[in-house]
C-alpha cells in the first residue's frame, strides 16, 4: 500500500479519520490552523480536540467556475460538526442543487487527492450524504 | 453648523465601466479635478491626502496624483483594507481633520480592474516533486476547490445561503430578483458600468458562476475613481453660501473589523462586524433606519445584498426575505437600496466603491441626481464591507443652510 499523508495536518488519518482542532484552554474557541494566540481572548495555551465526524449542512455553493487547473463543478459547504463550524466540499453527491439542500444531514469521508513524485498519496477530506 | 463636525465640500467620481486609454493616475486624477471644482477649491487648499487603491497598494498613487495635480507637500496616506479600501480613506481624511491637524482634506480612490475575471482563488497545477507540509494548516496541495472555496463568488454564496438555512425563504430565484432590482435601477444611471435592463429569466439563465450567483447577479469588474473634499465645520462657515447649500454632513463615519465569533475563520462572518458599524453609526447620527431616505450597501453579490438589509436593521431581525418581497427597496418603495445599480450594475472598481457610494448619496441629498433623484432625500447611509474583514459605514444629511 502507497504511503499517505494528510492533505491537511488537522486531518488524522488511520481507522477512524476525523478532524482535529486547536481548543483555547482558557475560552474553549476553536481553531484548524497553527496559533501564535486565541482571537477570541488573547491567550495562548491550547489543547487537541478531536471534531464529531457528522454534521449538518449550514450553507452550501455549487462551484461552475474555478482558477485554472481547479475542476468544476463541485460542492463547497460549511458543515455544523456538534457546534464546530468546519470548512470541507460536500463529495459523493452530484454538484446540483436537486441533491444538495441545506440542513443537509453528513458525515465525513476521505479520498485520494493526487501523488507525488515518490509515490506517496495526498488524502483529503470531504462529507458524504449520511443517507446513501 | 457645529465647528466639529466634518462635511462633504466636494465630491466627484468618473464613469465607471471599460477604460482602456486611462491609467489609474488619468482616472484618479479625473475624479480629484472634479471634487475640487465640485468644491470650489483647490489643491493648495488640501492639507492631507488620503489614496485608496487595493490591487496598487504599493504604488504610491496619492503621490502619483499630487505629481500630476500639485506637489504641495502635505501629507499622504496610502491605504489599501479590501473592499472597504475608499471608505477608508475617506475616514482618514476625516480623522487629520477631527485630529486638528488640518481643516481641508482630500479623499480618492481607483482602481483598474476591467477584465480581471476571479480575484481570489488559486490557480492549480499537476502536483509535482515531493508532498511537504507547508503553510499555517501544514498542507501538501492547494485546497482551494479541494477544502470549500476561496473564490469571492462562492463565499458571499454561502453567507446568503446560510441565511437562509436560518430564517427561511431563500431560493434562487429569490437572490435573482434582487439583482433583477439593482439592474433596473442601473438603467437611470449613466455612470453605471452596465446599465442595462434584465428579466428575472435573463439573469437565472445566465452563466453560473457559484450557485446561486450567476454571472449578473455578481459585481461587475471595471475601471473607475471617486474623489471627496472634506472640511471641519468650522472652515465651511466662513464659505460662500452655495458652498455651504451644497455641503453634505457626514453625522456619522465607522469603520469596523470582524470580532471572533465561532465559525468567522471557517466561513467569513460579515453580519456582526456591518451590524455592529451600523450600530455605532446610528448613534453617532442619532438617527435610526427610518430616518433613512436612501441606501447604498455592498451588493458585492445578490446573495450578500440581503444579509445586509438585516445587518444594517432595515428590517426585523431575520425578515429579510419578507422585507424584500415587500418591494420596500425598489426606488420606489419605503427604503429604496441601491438606486445607483449597486455593485452588480454600477461595477465594483474596488478602491472608489467606498466614495463613489457617497457620491451617490450626496448628489440625493443635493437634489441633483436628476431623473433618478429619490424626491426629499435628507438622510442617508453607505456601507461597505470587505473581507478579511472591514466594514465601513458613513451616515450623510442634507445641509439646512
Amino acid at each position: 500500500m502507497a504511503e499517505q499523508i494528510p492533505l491537511v495536518d488537522y486531518l488524522v488519518l488511520g481507522n477512524d479519520p476525523h478532524l482535529v482542532a486547536n481548543e483555547c484552554t482558557s475560552c474553549g474557541a476553536r481553531f484548524f490552523d497553527r496559533r501564535n494566540a486565541c482571537a477570541s481572548c488573547g491567550r495562548s495555551g491550547f489543547t487537541k480536540v478531536d471534531i464529531p465526524t457528522e454534521g449538518e449542512v449550514r450553507a452550501f455553493t455549487i462551484v461552475a467556475f474555478a482558477a485554472p487547473g481547479v475542476p468544476t463543478p463541485y460542492v463547497a459547504a460549511m458543515v455544523d460538526c456538534a457546534g464546530t463550524s468546519v470548512r470541507a466540499n460536500l463529495i459523493n453527491i452530484p454538484a446540483d442543487p436537486e441533491h444538495v439542500s441545506l440542513g443537509m444531514q453528513v458525515r465525513l469521508t476521505t479520498e485520494v487527492v493526487g501523488t507525488d513524485d515518490e509515490g506517496t498519496e495526498a488524502i483529503g477530506f470531504g462529507f458524504e450524504p449520511k443517507e446513501a | 453648523m457645529a465647528t466639529d463636525d466634518v462635511w462633504v465640500l466636494g465630491i466627484s467620481m468618473t464613469k465607471f465601466g471599460k477604460h482602456p486609454d486611462k491609467d489609474m493616475v488619468d482616472l484618479a486624477s479625473e475624479a480629484v479635478l472634479g471634487a475640487l471644482a465640485d468644491g470650489g477649491v483647490t489643491m493648495a487648499d488640501m492639507g492631507v491626502v488620503a489614496a485608496g487603491s487595493l490591487m496598487a497598494a504599493n504604488a504610491g498613487m496619492g503621490q502619483q496624483v499630487q505629481k500630476q495635480l500639485g506637489q504641495t507637500g502635505v501629507p499622504v496616506y496610502n491605504v489599501a483594507n479590501a473592499c472597504a479600501t475608499g471608505a477608508t480613506a475617506l475616514r482618514v481624511a476625516m480623522l487629520a481633520i477631527k485630529a486638528g491637524e488640518t481643516d481641508m482634506g482630500l479623499a480618492f480612490g481607483v482602481e483598474k480592474l476591467s477584465g480581471a475575471g476571479l480575484l481570489s482563488g488559486g490557480t492549480r497545477k499537476d502536483d509535482s516533486g515531493v508532498y511537504a507540509p507547508s503553510g499555517r494548516y501544514g498542507a501538501v496541495a492547494p485546497v482551494d476547490g479541494r477544502i470549500g472555496t476561496d473564490i469571492m463568488p462562492g463565499v458571499f454564496a454561502q453567507i446568503g445561503m446560510e441565511y437562509g438555512h436560518r430564517h427561511g425563504g431563500t431560493s434562487f430565484e429569490l437572490f435573482a430578483r434582487i439583482s433583477e432590482k439593482n439592474h433596473a435601477h442601473s438603467t437611470l444611471n449613466p455612470l453605471a458600468a452596465y446599465s442595462k435592463k434584465m428579466t428575472l429569466e435573463e439573469i437565472m439563465g445566465d452563466f453560473m458562476v457559484a450557485y446561486p450567483n450567476t454571472r449578473p447577479m455578481c459585481s461587475a469588474n471595471c475601471d473607475g475613481a471617486a474623489a471627496a473634499v472634506l472640511v471641519s465645520g468650522a472652515k465651511l462657515a466662513t464659505l460662500s453660501l452655495e458652498q455651504r447649500r451644497r455641503a453634505v454632513k457626514v453625522s456619522a463615519s465607522v469603520l469596523t473589523s470582524d470580532p471572533w465569533e465561532e465559525a468567522c475563520q471557517v466561513l467569513p462572518d460579515v453580519n456582526t462586524l456591518t451590524r455592529n458599524a451600523a450600530t455605532l453609526a446610528y448613534e453617532q447620527a442619532g438617527v435610526g433606519p427610518d430616518d433613512l431616505d436612501l441606501v447604498e450597501l455592498h451588493d458585492c453579490f445578490a446573495t450578500a445584498e440581503l444579509v445586509h438589509y438585516d445587518n444594517l436593521m432595515l428590517c426585523e431581525p431575520g425578515g429579510a426575505v419578507d422585507f424584500f418581497n415587500s418591494g420596500a427597496t425598489w426606488r420606489d418603495g419605503s427604503m429604496p437600496v441601491n438606486v445607483s445599480g449597486g455593485l452588480e450594475s454600477k461595477g465594483h472598481p474596488i478602491g472608489a466603491t467606498g466614495i463613489a457610494n457617497v457620491w451617490e448619496v450626496a448628489t440625493h441629498l443635493r437634489g441633483e441626481a436628476g431623473p433618478r433623484q429619490i424626491e426629499g432625500a435628507k438622510v442617508g447611509l453607505t456601507h461597505v464591507i470587505g473581507l478579511g474583514s472591514a466594514c465601513g459605514v458613513h451616515i450623510l444629511e442634507k445641509s439646512a443652510a
